[in-house]
């Protein structure tokens, strides 16, 4: 860990509304969903009926293509709704809940005596598999594949991203028990991706048998994707893991106490937002229990509730429910009205990267953002601007480029088993021709996945 | 303002009574107010940086070449006649003169750029906005205004639009109009046309006055009429409108430079190999072209003006890093071979440029490969080091 790996290339928005490191505990939510959709590419199959009771670790629904991957209910209570969108694809699988958990009861044990094929077979069981997820391709990882490594980033650094040293206290040896158990499923190293300046966290420092590597510099630099790059890069035909912080302690608490407990700590944050600050909640839950009383009041505009990160996030109603992945909830103005000549107006209350706005003179400063793109869509035009916030060796606009055209060959050569679409959050963000270039992204991993399949 | 844009609106939209005008209505809509969409999928926050900003950055950055080039049309002409008139006659005449050119250029490229966007319906690109700043400021001031028209319409039709308008062009489209001009009516684009002398009743021109371009000067041999190196700087020299004083192109590229919007690499490597290809000159110097001293080359014709608002448009220049340095470069040494080597073509740096249009995309190609070749390599290097463990 001597050595830092330095991000040099990259960009942190300064975003109003970091939330403070109070952890409060959320009024119980009445109802909590799965939503099907937070995993890419899952046919889910349904294993209850609308009326079934179910406890915390029931299995809701399995997946079509990975029969032995099952998805389980964070609490018990009664199946009360099954949400379908368009061609009747299930979005959300809603659980009426009890006022109080009752837990399946899973083995547990010390997983250093366990073998492989145990581990794995109570993390399938207990539906905490889906945690752990696969590059290339960025979807839940295949319990047959043997990873050449699990990769944990152990710090956020997109915008407004939750404090995981905060997180994880009090909670550390149910973080050391999570490694222990995911240090059964690989050959290769368990690796701990931690910021040189911020983390300060025994847990993450001292892991024991797993590897630390020390990263500095802006964000992407806790992107797990860019951290594996620098570490071990993914080659064609090999797989690596990725699981996040507090998934390792959950799967600690599995083999601590044998139950699937899928509370976490949730960091509630955005210039919308009267208190941010940190709330213990169980995975699943309805935003409106804890964003309800701690909204700001303001005329003429109306919030957008991110579940997640406001690059990656998942745009949900105020009533929705947090994402399986995330740990925090973002909520940010909308950006629904027009600007008389916003293009010439020197634009005070405006951030970019380019330094044809007054922020490039204020660096100090914090911004309330909001979701207006501000132009349609162009074709490339500006050049060199993708490279200054992709911290990877790989060239964005020709990977992109070959995405659009569908040349797979060009796109495994450029390098896209390495790539996620959160790696290009911030090529998408500072795009000056406004492309989707996150959607893009996943197409081009679709098609590769597709292809090889 | 935005109660009359909203009120005129419905009739706009594809099925109102003016439908077809839809993409050129959202065009001035735009135009007015950035529009209240909001983003519906990927990031949620968007940088407030977009094409319209762009563009409008790189017109600042004319101005200073453009107020500079419409005093000096005044000074030349006045000079010409041998009349001292002040600085406001002066500036009054470059107005009348090089306003038309730029409401015409503007008019015509525009009106095909709405007409494309109505038939192919797509949104009206921001591109226009700089070339039609641009070709008014490399063309010499007595150019007629049809000529200009034409020259426009050639360049956004033939340069832009068939390949699929702006972002999609190989050729810088404001130097295909220029160099449109210059083959098809050579006679208007050299000689006597870098002053204008039109006359008035009881007004002539100073006898022995020659209104010759530096390049020219320097391509008959005669150094010794030669503009002191500091008139080549200011500008104060006959030339293309825009083009002619070095230091109110600098201030353009240090605006560029700063704001990031224009590529520093692009800028310093074009200067570079037009300073490498003078000094190997010099050092073969058999004529007086050959031994002018290598940074006179960056102050006379339109070196100054090409390296910084021509060879930088992200769209033709090479668009890797590594290309970026090669493509520069190489126009900066081709552009003094042109002039020096070449009589024919005194001014080497719109061809040089054109040139290097066409092989930027080979450059990017090479420097991809390259980089695919590291890649896989890093690729070998990680299975043997798996297959030796």
């Amino acid at each position: 860990m001597s050595k830092v790996i330095k991000i040099k290339k990259g960009l942190d928005i300064p975003l109003l509304g970091g939330a403070e490191k109070i952890l409060q505990s959320a009024p119980r939510s009445a109802v909590y969903a799965v939503k099907p959709p937070d995993f890419h590419g899952l046919t889910p199959k349904m294993l209850v009926k609308e009326g079934d009771r179910v406890k915390a670790g029931t299995p809701l629904f399995y997946d079509k293509y990975n029969e032995d991957i099952v998805f389980t209910s964070p609490v018990s209570g009664t199946f009360s709704l099954l949400v379908r969108g368009e061609k009747r694809r299930i979005m959300e699988v809603n659980i009426q809940a009890d006022p109080e958990t009752e837990y399946i009861q899973f083995k547990s044990g010390d997983p250093a005596g366990m073998s492989r094929q145990e581990v794995t077979s109570l993390l399938l069981k207990s539906g905490l598999w889906p945690v752990i997820r696969q590059r290339p391709y960025d979807i839940v990882a295949r319990p047959g594949d043997m990873p050449k490594g699990i990769f944990i980033s152990c710090f956020r650094s997109a915008p407004l991203g939750a404090d995981l040293d905060f997180v994880v206290n009090g909670q550390e040896s149910l973080f050391r028990k999570g490694l222990d158990a995911l240090s059964r499923l690989t050959d290769g190293d368990v690796h701990l991706g931690v910021s040189a300046s911020g983390t300060t966290s025994e847990a993450f420092l001292k892991p024991g048998k797993a590897r630390v590597h020390a990263f500095s510099g802006p964000h992407p630099a806790g992107n797990v994707g860019v951290q594996i790059h620098h570490i071990d890069p993914i080659n064609k035909g090999e797989v690596a893991w990725v699981v996040d912080v507090q998934a390792v302690i959950m799967i600690g608490r599995l083999f601590d106490q044998g139950i699937y407990d899928a509370s976490r700590i949730v960091a509630l944050a955005g210039s919308e937002v009267l208190n941010p600050r940190y709330y213990r909640v169980i995975s699943g839950a309805q935003i409106g229990s804890f964003t309800r009383d701690n909204l700001r009041k303001q005329a003429g505009t109306t919030p957008r509730f991110i579940s997640g990160d406001v690059l990656t996030g998942t745009r949900i109603p105020a009533d929705g429910f947090l994402g399986f992945y995330h740990d925090m909830v973002s909520v940010i103005p909308e950006g629904d009205q027009p600007e008389l000549a916003g293009w010439i107006a020197p634009n005070l209350d405006k951030f970019s990267i380019s330094r044809t706005f007054p922020s490039a003179l204020m660096p100090w400063r914090k911004f309330r953002l909001n979701t207006n793109i501000r132009s349609g869509e162009r074709p490339f035009v500006i050049t060199g601007l993708y490279e200054r916030v992709l911290p990877m060796d790989i060239l964005p606009m020709q990977l992109i480029k070959s995405i659009m055209i569908n040349d797979i060959d060009m796109m495994e050569k450029l390098g896209i088993y390495e790539v996620a679409p959160e790696d290009f959050a911030l090529c998408e963000y500072v795009c000056p021709s406004k492309i989707e270039i996150q959607s893009l992204v996943r197409d081009g991993l679709d098609t590769i996945h597709r292809e090889f399949a | 303002m935005l109660k009359i844009v909203e009120k005129v609106k419905p009739h706009f939209e594809k099925e109102g009574k003016f439908g077809r005008f839809h993409r050129s209505f959202e065009a001035f809509d735009t135009f007015l107010f950035v529009q209240g969409n909001v983003t519906r999928k990927g990031s949620h926050i968007r940088d407030a940086m977009d094409m319209k900003r762009t563009m409008f950055f790189v017109i600042i950055a004319l101005v200073p070449a453009l107020l500079f080039g419409i005093w000096n049309v005044g000074l030349q002409h006045y000079r010409a006649l041998g009349v001292e008139v002040d600085f406001m006659d002066q500036v009054l005449f470059g107005l009348g003169k090089v306003l038309p050119i730029i409401i015409v250029s503007y008019a015509v490229g525009l009106g095909i750029e709405f007409l494309f966007a109505e038939l192919r319906d797509h949104e009206v690109n921001e591109g226009f906005l700089v070339s039609g700043m641009l070709i008014p400021l490399i063309v010499p001031v007595t150019t007629p205004l049809w000529m200009v028209a034409v020259a426009t319409a050639f360049a956004v039709v033939i340069g832009k639009e068939v390949f699929g308008g702006t972002g999609m062009n190989i050729l810088n489209p404001a130097l295909l109009a220029r160099a449109f001009l210059f083959f098809a009516y050579p006679s208007y684009l050299s000689g006597e046309v870098w002053v204008d002398l039109s006359l008035k009743e009881g007004q002539q021109i100073l006898d022995g006055f020659s209104g010759a371009t530096s390049l020219a000067v320097l391509a008959a041999g005669e150094t010794a009429q030669l503009p002191s190196l500091l008139e080549m700087f200011l500008g104060t020299i006959p030339g293309s409108i825009g083009e002619t004083s070095a230091l109110a192109i600098l201030i353009g590229a240090f605006i560029l430079v700063s704001t990031g919007v224009g590529s520093f690499r692009i800028m310093a490597s074009v200067v570079a190999g037009g300073l490498l290809m003078g000094g190997i000159l010099n050092l073969f110097a058999v004529n007086a072209f050959m031994g002018i001293p290598p940074y006179y080359h960056l102050v006379i014709g339109g070196f100054a003006f090409g390296a910084v608002f021509m060879a930088t448009d992200p769209v033709t220049a090479s668009q890797t890093g590594t290309g970026k340095y090669i493509y520069g470069l190489l126009i900066g040494v081709i552009t003094v071979l042109i002039r020096v080597v070449n009589p024919a073509y005194p001014e080497g740096m719109m061809l040089a440029i054109l040139f290097m249009n066409v092989f930027a995309p080979l450059i990017d190609h090479y420097v991809v490969e390259a980089h695919i070749k590291r890649r896989m390599r890093r690729v070998k290097e990680v299975r043997n080091a798996i297959q030796s463990s």
